[in-house]
């Protein structure tokens, strides 16, 4: 491979990661909230129990999407300079918006959430995970508005030898934006409504001790990853006319194509059978009480995040061969002076490190997931016995 | 505009060193620390000393590495022909301050997501080797960025850096336990020295920004974005400091006895 194909390779494995884990945080941030709102309304301990579970998955998962995303706002100017120069007036707003006005807020209100439990008062401590739910969206809108001029340079102008800002409020209205933006919410809430159904179904399914936890669970899962399906498809479609407009032969590829039909299989498929098979299950709990149902519902976990690769594949393959679309090659784009060396060098670094940390990160949910509410390190109240535990039996 | 823009970066680079400084400094120290906790006699072995120290500095790590993803994303915005020259001109420091910072971050999130020491102990190492890593790539990346990035900046100059941040947060995280961990009575002492060794944690990053300033100014996104950046990002200013105000309102000195050192952490 040449420094071209590593640098893009290299872009594409740590973004695909990043949105692995990410998809998953903006799904599970507002039901977190929302079962913590549930608690704090009725007082009701099955709804703490639940905000703890649910919300220790949330936290694990969030650490990925951190780690990842630090090399994605790194990437740009390692490898990527070129558009820093070309295009830096326009594309670095959105990303300093982002992470000024979103992801500083969202980080420092996580951290009062995480490590507030059991000091803050009760309703300051909601307020944190709906603060961080709020930042995480406005984070994710800003990061598709930088990423919707990649696809559709709107509101710019050609100023010498690089892009100027013309109109801002062009990308905010931007077409590639008004669509994307509540299909990637929805496929965010699809995929972490579907974590919870898979991992409910698991412990119907085992008969552990804790039914009525995951029988509620299992609602929240369904009936939220009906609101987040029905997005993902309604918006999904949306976007086609738009596409049409501006990138015309953006599905034309056979690897754009082959992923485009993936995702959209998956999520046609999927919103069917929630519609018709599993939100009518609900009643009565019926879906909660057919076991033969749950190793299904165990095996369709991993179908939204495989949907949501796919979509990204598709429209940033889509944009090949280039970055900024019309305007700037991704093979002009590349930083002056980077050599094969280099970049093989942070690629083992990059996607080695994170690859395995993945694996770790994943295994850690699974276990989070298998050992169940009782045990429960977020928000563990002080210990009954405060003295200090023998140091050799640690 | 340029001013407020230059005042920012300023702002979140110095304030990033007097805040996250801390935190590497104490998982710098980490096993160093445990073991003199161990020797002053206090209740609990090497590993629970450590358990104490991650405990004092959790709260303020996700408010504190912050800083350095705004002042990224502040060098993109308003300073954008520098954020490309900059970054790729530093590559392998870059690429050494980001798996360091991953490994770091890697260290506190997982070492407490399973039981038993050898797993616990495992992400200490890994966590104290972050951290090192991290104060180093600093110091490194602080030398070239005076020298004009050098195309061999792992040279003595820039070892020679990297051994002055990693000794100012050392310091400066030793301090700060002792803030956390202290009593309400010797709470007033300590905070005093605390903020001492913020400004001593600092100046490895003061004294090279005020030398860069110049080029700094030269490099300026042009008016009409810095005009957005600013309706958009200023308003919004007085609750980000909000924010990190909260933070250290919620987490004071702990005491060792107190009920809040007796919540388990997280980390």
């Amino acid at each position: 491979m040449n420094v071209l194909d590593l640098a893009r390779t290299q872009f594409a494995v740590t973004g695909s990661l990043h949105f692995l884990f990410v998809v998953l945080t903006l799904g599970l941030a507002p039901l977190v909230a929302f079962m913590q709102t549930r608690h704090v309304v009725t007082g009701k301990p099955v709804f703490e129990r639940m905000t703890r579970f649910w919300g220790q998955i949330y936290v694990i998962n969030y650490a990925l999407g951190v780690f990842t995303g630090l090399v994605m706002e790194f990437q740009f100017g390692l490898t990527w300079s070129r558009l820093s120069h070309y295009a830096g007036d326009v594309f670095g707003a959105p990303l300093a918006i982002e992470t000024l006005v979103a992801f500083f807020l969202e980080s420092t209100f996580l951290g009062l959430w995480i490590f507030g439990w059991n000091r803050l008062p009760k309703k300051l401590h909601l307020a944190c995970i709906w603060l961080v739910t709020l930042t995480a969206y406005t984070s994710a809108f800003w990061i598709m508005v930088a990423n919707s001029f990649l696809q559709h340079p709107a509101g710019t102008v050609q100023r010498g030898d690089h892009l100027a800002l013309a109109d801002f409020g062009a990308l905010l209205t931007n077409p590639s934006l008004v669509m994307a933006f509540p299909h990637v919410i929805g496929a965010g809430l699809f995929t972490g409504s579907f974590v919870i159904i898979g991992a409910s179904a698991y412990h119907l399914f085992r008969r552990t001790a804790d039914q009525e936890f995951f029988r509620r669970s299992l609602r929240t899962g369904v009936v939220w990853g009906f609101v987040g399906a029905t997005l993902a498809v309604g918006f999904g479609y949306a976007q086609f006319g738009f596409v049409n407009d501006i990138q015309p032969n953006k599905f034309e590829t056979p690897v754009t194509d082959a992923a485009l039909v993936t995702m959209m299989t998956i999520g046609q498929l999927v919103h069917f059978v929630v519609m018709f098979g599993m939100l009518p299950l609900l009643i009565r709990d019926v879906l909660a009480r057919t076991r033969w149902l749950h190793p299904l519902l165990m095996l369709m976990t991993p179908l939204p995040f495989v949907a949501a690769i796919m979509g990204w594949l598709a429209r940033e393959i889509g944009r090949q061969p280039w970055l900024v679309f019309g305007r700037l090659r991704v093979a002009d784009a590349i930083s002056p002076g980077l050599t094969t060396g280099m970049v093989t060098f942070s690629f083992i670094a990059f996607v080695g490190v994170l690859g395995l940390l993945a694996v770790v990160d994943y295994l850690l949910i699974a276990r989070a997931v298998r050992r169940g509410p009782d045990q429960v390190a977020l928000g563990a109240a002080e210990p009954a016995d405060p003295s200090p535990a023998p140091a050799l039996a640690l | 505009m340029e001013i407020i823009w230059l005042a920012v970066l300023a702002v979140l680079l110095v304030g990033y060193f007097a805040l996250e400084g801390f935190d590497i400094g104490v998982g710098m120290t980490l096993p160093w620390l445990a073991r003199a906790g161990e020797h002053a006699g206090e209740p609990g072995g090497r590993a629970r000393h450590r358990d104490r120290l991650v405990a004092a500095m959790a709260p303020y790590v996700l408010a504190n590495e912050v800083w350095l993803v705004a002042l990224a994303g502040t060098l993109f915005g308003a300073f954008p022909a520098l954020e490309g020259t900059v970054l790729s001109g530093m590559y392998p420091v870059v690429v050494a301050l980001l798996v360091s910072w991953i490994l770091r971050d890697a260290g506190l999130w997982f070492r407490r997501r399973l039981d038993g020491d050898a797993w616990r102990g495992f992400w200490d190492a890994v966590l104290c080797a972050g951290s090192w890593g991290l104060a180093l790539s600093w110091g490194v990346a602080l030398a070239s960025l005076v020298r004009e990035l050098p195309s061999q900046p792992f040279d003595l100059v820039g070892l020679l850096s990297g051994a002055v941040v990693a000794a100012a947060f050392a310091f400066h995280g030793r301090s700060f336990v002792a803030w956390r961990l202290s009593g309400r009575a010797e709470a007033a002492r300590t905070g005093r020295r605390l903020l001492l060794t913020a400004v001593v944690a600092a100046l490895p990053a003061a004294v090279p920004l005020a030398a860069l300033v110049p080029s700094l100014t030269d490099h300026v996104a042009s008016s009409a974005t810095l005009n957005v950046l600013s309706v958009i990002a200023l308003p919004v200013t007085p609750i980000l400091v909000g924010a990190q105000v909260w933070v250290w309102r919620t987490f004071g000195p702990l005491g060792s006895t107190g009920v809040a050192a007796r919540i388990p952490s997280f980390f």
